[in-house]
């Protein structure tokens, strides 16, 4: 009977020592002695893991080097994969404007037929400004067909295979287009040159030309339908001595960077030639 | 076998040509990389198909091209003529006569064009077609003369590796 109750009031001492440390802990007054107390323990843990982790590490390490590198080399085919991506869509937008934009002009002029081509290649020959097209006679290309695109006029077709065509653009030195200006109403005749430069000429004197004039087909001669852009007045030469003034013009195309055009295929030219009298001839 | 060859080897060439070469312009001169390929095969000591091969490659650029047609089979036939003669002349120096040949290979080429031209009445101004087009085409092919003759000197070697020897 006294063991026992010596063993309570043992038990509740400590229960009031142990409530007591709890509420001293919970309180912040144990804190310093805590402090004291952990430092080694703390120490001794820190320098214990870190050992475990570098040990650790370096039984790991070769693996996940290996398998980093494999990831390596998954990520940069990718990237690469996605940047030729990138180009190809890149391509396929612009494409897909230049597109849009000739769209929008074959429906500005529902009266043309057209069919769409891509230039394939340049004239070897530097004198002469020639383009060749992957479209031919099987497409329905005919010689003398007018070559546009959505800017303006580009020549027209001179030679014609089955499967693709030379077009002789308006800068080639053999090259003239009947011409008219506007709003002037003036008519002249627009030639290249072997610089790819464009010219105005046989423009009367009394004529009124000025500079960011219009230069558009005038249909005459029959060789292109009227009303195609073909640029802009930039320069005026006016001589009073000379029978015609000239002018340069500042084409609305951009031939050095012509990828897609369009033939307009029910354009046929009229051939006037029999018309003009020939040397002996009755 | 040399003769044959020369129809894939051309008809490469002139695709790139018309799809590449043509666009790299330097003033309104460019590389004729045909004109450059028949010279340099002239210029090999063993080849025996360097008239054969100026006659292909004027047929064939003269069909692809809108230049008289003519004009180009005759310069390049001139070319030919030259390249084989420089062989004979300088063959001791094959690079220089490579290079004398590509200078005035390109200046015959183009003369003979620009006559042409101007018989077909197209309106072509002599000097300013020497100066923004023959002279800035002679210093592309000249650029390209060096690697073409190497090129064509190891298919030389392929094609007659006995007359190498010798």
């Amino acid at each position: 009977m006294r063991s026992s109750s010596f063993f309570s009031l043992q038990s509740l001492v400590l229960a009031l020592i142990i409530i007591g440390l709890i509420a001293l802990a919970l309180g912040g007054y144990l804190t310093p002695a805590s402090r004291v107390l952990l430092r080694p323990l703390i120490g001794a843990q820190t320098w214990l893991a870190l050992r475990y982790q570098t040990i650790q590490n370096y039984l790991s390490s070769p693996q996940d080097i290996a398998r980093l590198r494999q990831r390596n080399l998954e990520l940069e085919a990718e990237v690469s994969r996605l940047q030729s991506e990138v180009i190809e869509l890149q391509q396929q937008l612009a494409e897909t404007r230049v597109l849009s934009a000739l769209v929008d002009f074959a429906r500005a002029h529902p009266e043309n037929r057209y069919v769409a081509a891509s230039v394939i290649g340049r004239d070897p020959s530097p004198f002469v400004k020639y383009v060749i097209i992957n479209r031919g006679s099987d497409d329905g290309l005919r010689r003398g067909m007018p070559v546009v695109t959505a800017q303006g006029l580009v020549g027209r077709v001179a030679a014609v295979t089955a499967g693709a065509a030379r077009v002789q653009l308006i800068t080639d030195p053999d090259s003239s287009v009947n011409i008219r200006l506007e709003p002037t109403a003036a008519e002249g005749i627009l030639v290249g040159s072997v610089t790819g430069k464009l010219s105005l000429d046989m423009i009367p004197q009394e004529a009124s030309v000025e500079i960011g004039n219009l230069v558009l087909t005038s249909g005459l001669g029959g060789n292109y339908p009227a009303n195609i852009l073909i640029g802009q007045v930039s320069n005026v030469n006016r001589k009073e001595t000379d029978l015609f003034q000239t002018a340069d013009v500042q084409p609305t195309v951009d031939f050095s960077r012509l990828e897609i055009v369009l033939i307009i295929v029910n354009f046929r030219p009229v051939d006037i030639s029999p018309l003009f009298p020939t040397p002996g001839a009755p | 076998m040399a003769f044959f060859i020369a129809f894939p080897i051309l008809s490469g060439l002139i695709i790139l040509q018309t799809a590449m070469v043509s666009h790299m312009r330097i003033l309104q001169g460019t590389a004729d990389l045909i004109l450059v390929a028949i010279i340099a095969w002239g210029i090999q000591k063993p080849v025996r198909t360097a008239w054969s091969w100026g006659v292909l490659a004027g047929l064939f650029v003269g069909y692809v091209s809108a230049a008289p047609f003519g004009a180009i089979l005759v310069g390049y036939l001139l070319a030919v003529a030259l390249a084989v003669m420089l062989r004979q002349r300088v063959w001791q120096l094959p690079i220089l006569a490579m290079l004398l040949a590509t200078f005035f290979g390109t200046l015959l080429v183009h003369l003979v064009e620009i006559l042409a031209l101007r018989l077909v009445d197209t309106p072509l101004p002599f000097w300013e077609a020497i100066n923004l087009i023959t002279l800035p085409s002679i210093l592309l092919n000249l650029v390209l003369a060096i690697p073409m003759y190497a090129m064509f000197n190891d298919l030389a070697r392929w094609l007659y590796p006995q007359s190498l020897e010798m």
